[in-house]
């Protein structure tokens, strides 16, 4: 005869642990952090290799110029290239109270990036059981990305910049921790397999809620052949923002800072 | 999760934690009606996962530090990462270590170190010890639910 059990929605009484109490305080910890900046965006692209770092640095670093207060989140944790993009010190670290001080690096703009805290040439690798690391590190991982939310004293900001790795899934976590889900700007370049990598992280980022501010169109005019701009634009009804050639003008930064 | 007495039909709160310092975690659960208790094991990967979370099975009786989970899990790490405020005036004079407990400190790496010295403070400091020794880490330890440090 089956025991009689109640299930785990049915046990109430107060519990020392409180697990999901803890998880909701972190939440609230990066909904706090978050209310003075006035907008996340999301630097995404679903395929690697086409410029979203460096498109991030350089618009972070055009609305740095312009006098906007902006961040840059290094959301790439193990392949961290914002921090030498952006010319930040290398300085240590502070804490102050309950948050790290991010680095002012070029032009004004704040960052934070596992490139500052990690050793140089190591790999992010994380203490524990490595024969099954891979169920955990995954979880790790998103808990860096809630701390470099949280716990980063970034003031209040126009935007807060957070440059993605190639791939969906760290802007799903960036996704799940947010208020709200971020604004999203989208990397590509001009090549049809761009554009079929870069497509489904635009539907991922859709079927997110998340706004789509545009399209940046990175190394056209050089080898790579292909309309990828024009036809995600045309699919998700989101403007092409910009073309930028190999080596763009300081000028188009500025142009492109102004339409975001 | 949660643990049910099925004979009372009570949830057992939680009684004590104890990381025996090999990865594992033992955690004694206790039904409030008949006394009945029980132990949770956890292997190292299990252990791992929870840690991942940030969160601690039994609560947590210090805040969480900034960068916590980073700082605690993070394998390659500079040692000079962070600038440690080594008495903030605020919070009043940090308590004395005994050579073997700083011997014991000087062990844990450096990119962590600091972070782990703060709590071990803020730990005798909320307990008024006056010296921190090696026991005293080894009950903070266990009651924090600091596994690793």
């Amino acid at each position: 005869m089956p025991l009689n059990i109640r299930t785990y929605h049915d046990l109430n009484e107060p519990d020392r642990s409180g697990l999901l109490d803890q998880v909701g305080a972190q939440r609230a910890r990066v909904a706090e952090r978050m209310a003075p900046i006035g907008r996340v965006i999301a630097v995404m692209s679903g395929k690697g290799g086409v410029g979203k770092s460096f498109v991030t640095a350089n618009l972070a670093r055009a609305c740095g110029r312009t006098g906007r207060a902006v961040g840059v989140l290094d959301a790439d944790l193990n392949g961290p290239t914002a921090a030498r993009l952006l010319d930040a010190p290398r300085t240590p670290l502070t804490l102050a109270g309950d948050a790290v001080v991010p680095a002012t690096a070029a032009d004004g703009v704040r960052l934070f990036s596992m490139a500052q805290i990690l050793e140089d040439g190591h790999p992010l690798a994380f203490r524990g059981p490595q024969a099954e690391s891979f169920l955990w590190r995954g979880v790790q991982e998103a808990a860096a990305l809630r701390e470099f939310l949280a716990d980063v004293a970034w003031g209040p900001l126009d935007c807060l910049f957070v440059d993605l790795p190639p791939g969906l899934g760290r802007f799903s976590e960036l996704a799940d921790l947010l208020p709200a889900p971020p604004a999203v700007l989208t990397v590509t370049i001009p090549t049809l397999e761009s554009r079929d990598a870069v497509r489904r992280a635009l539907r991922a980022a859709v079927e997110r809620g998340a706004p789509l501010l545009g399209i940046v169109e990175n190394m056209v005019g050089g080898p790579y052949a292909g309309d990828a701009g024009d036809s995600l634009a045309q699919e998700f009804g989101t403007p092409v923002l910009a073309r930028l050639p190999f080596h763009p003008a300081v000028g188009l930064w500025a142009t492109l800072a102004g339409k975001l | 999760m949660k643990f049910l007495c099925v004979e009372c039909d009570r949830q057992m709160t939680f009684e004590e934690r104890q990381l025996p310092g090999d990865g594992t975690l033992a955690v004694a659960f206790v039904c409030p009606k008949c006394g009945r208790k029980v132990a949770m094991l956890t292997n190292p990967m299990e252990t791992q996962l929870v840690s991942s979370l940030g969160v601690v099975v039994g609560g947590r009786t210090v805040p969480e530090q900034p960068l916590e989970a980073v700082r605690g899990s993070v394998a390659t790490g500079r040692a000079d990462a962070f600038h440690e405020d080594e008495a903030p005036a605020a919070k009043g004079a940090w308590p004395k270590w005994t050579p073997e407990a700083q011997e014991r400190l000087g062990r844990v790496p450096g990119f962590v170190r600091g972070m782990v010295k703060r709590i071990y403070s803020e730990y005798a400091r909320d307990h008024g010890i006056p010296e921190i020794t090696v026991a005293v880490m080894d009950t903070a330890r266990t009651e924090l639910g600091l596994e690793g440090m």
